[in-house]
């Protein structure tokens, strides 16, 4: 008993550190992205290439001033970055990041822990993220935060329904809510060369993916629909009066949130850690998943540097509008197939 | 049950590790405030007013309707995760046209709701 809690327990540590790592990495990434497309270089001074970057952010962020504003809800407003930090790291122990490895003559899985409802999880957490942006955007007592905070709950709601349904195609040809399980249904090949990954069901499953990628951006409150944030017109949305380390635990929970979408989109849809010669090279399969993570976290920065904003009103619009119904019919179609074609 | 202990432990670390480090960041910053600096941020000029105002409705009607949706989806969830067992398992096999037929009515109830709410014009944002 105390074995396998102290296994979890380092488990649990080496993910959260390595995650941890992986957003200060993520925020480097998305600026040296962002400057190649607006064809500049980029940080580049500390260290080589600047690697270090991301370091000296984090010191910086640790010594700067730490503002309460005094009309604030003094309590609401200290809390208010945990409450969203907090569920975005408690979603990363149900995504299996890789098979399993023999390490010291034993057998690790690659996930922390398996659970029979793992995705009704993830959701849950990852709407618990709300309560966060909208105590921060309220307790803030700024009138371009609450507006940021109200925005961002109407949005990440709207959106849900839209990412809820889309899943449900998947579960419709997996039947498991668990994340290794939906992993595991989708390894071997179709006429000895199409990986059987969802989003190769043409065309329901691609268009599923299409509908949950876009909807994941809405989620993780990314371009083109940052209207929570939206610098030119709200300054920065929810979290304008924050400074110091509980601004960088927003950002913090921002890009957790955006690796758990991305990671969520691979297993889902992307065959989650299957590919060639998985099975001879088991450290192969934590190489693809996180290769296939990184091609969907690229593509959303791709994104976010190439469109402009949605207004709101085509924001709600496009959500409600377009997305909710294709989602309906796309469980539909997939539905009828299946009871077609089994 | 086992499997959900782990919940338990990424909760105490993740809470024990935001903790830390919000009260690391009130330590090692200064800390020099000025009447102007806890003011709140208003682009440079004095606030007006206060940020403590009514609101649209339009986010409250927005909130209900999610809430009406979100059970439907939450009830599909179930269905989808039976279907294909309903669909190969030879037991059930004989009962899978009225499973899929009831969802499909369900499913039709659902967007004759989302129907509604369009003609009721709760998803019209933009001022007419």
């Amino acid at each position: 008993m105390i074995d396998q809690l102290l296994g979890w327990a380092i488990q649990i540590l080496i993910t959260l550190f390595a995650l941890v790592t992986a957003v200060a990495y993520l925020t480097f990434m998305e600026r040296k992205v962002m400057s190649w497309i607006q064809l500049r270089v980029g940080p580049n001074r500390v260290g080589p290439w600047g690697l270090l970057q991301p370091a000296a952010d984090g010191l910086k962020f640790i010594f700067k001033e730490d503002i309460i504003p005094l009309e604030a809800n003094r309590w609401l407003y200290i809390i208010a970055p945990a409450v969203s930090v907090v569920p975005a790291m408690m979603s990363l122990i149900v995504i299996p990041w890789g098979s399993e490895i023999h390490l010291f003559g034993r057998t690790i899985p690659l996930h922390v822990t398996q659970m029979n409802i793992g995705l009704l999880y993830v959701f849950a957490l990852t709407s618990l993220g709300v309560y966060g942006i909208v105590l921060a955007g309220w307790s803030s007592n700024n009138k371009y935060s609450l507006m940021g905070g109200l925005r961002s709950s109407a949005q990440m709601i709207s959106y849900e329904l839209a990412l809820g349904l889309a899943i449900v195609s998947v579960l419709l040809w997996t039947g498991s809510l668990d994340l290794v399980e939906i992993t595991k249904s989708q390894s071997g090949t179709w006429f000895g060369f199409i990986p059987r990954w969802n989003i190769f069901r043409f065309p329901l499953g691609t268009f599923g993916f299409i509908i949950f990628y876009i909807a994941s951006l809405a989620e993780t409150n990314r371009t083109p629909f940052d209207l929570p944030e939206a610098d030119s017109e709200l300054v920065a949305g929810y979290h304008t009066e924050y400074s110091s380390m509980k601004f960088a635990l927003f950002q913090m929970a921002e890009y957790l949130n955006l690796i758990t979408a991305a990671s969520i989109g691979t297993t889902l849809f992307l065959g989650g850690w299957n590919g060639p010669g998985v099975e001879q090279l088991p450290i192969l399969s934590l190489v693809y998943f996180v290769i296939k993570v990184l091609v969907l976290i690229f593509i959303a920065m791709w994104i976010r540097f190439t469109l402009p904003r949605f207004r709101y009103d085509q924001l709600m619009r496009f959500g409600w509008k377009w997305l909710l119904p294709l989602a309906i019919i796309n469980i539909i179609a997939t539905a009828t197939l299946l009871i077609f074609i089994r | 049950m086992i499997n959900y202990v782990p919940i338990l432990i990424i909760f105490i670390f993740a809470v024990g590790m935001a903790t830390a480090i919000i009260i690391l960041s009130r330590l090692a910053g200064r800390n020099r405030p000025t009447r102007e600096k806890l003011m709140p941020y208003e682009c440079g000029v004095e606030p007006v007013g206060t940020a403590r105002e009514r609101q649209s409705v339009k986010f409250y009607l927005v909130a209900m309707v999610f809430l009406l949706f979100d059970i439907e989806a939450v009830f599909l969830v179930p269905w989808a995760v039976v279907f294909p067992r309903v669909l190969s398992d030879p037991a059930y096999r004989t009962l899978k046209y009225l499973f899929y037929g009831e969802m499909m009515l369900f499913m039709v109830v659902l967007f004759v709701g989302l129907v509604y709410v369009w003609r009721k014009g709760i998803l019209e944002w933009a001022a007419k």
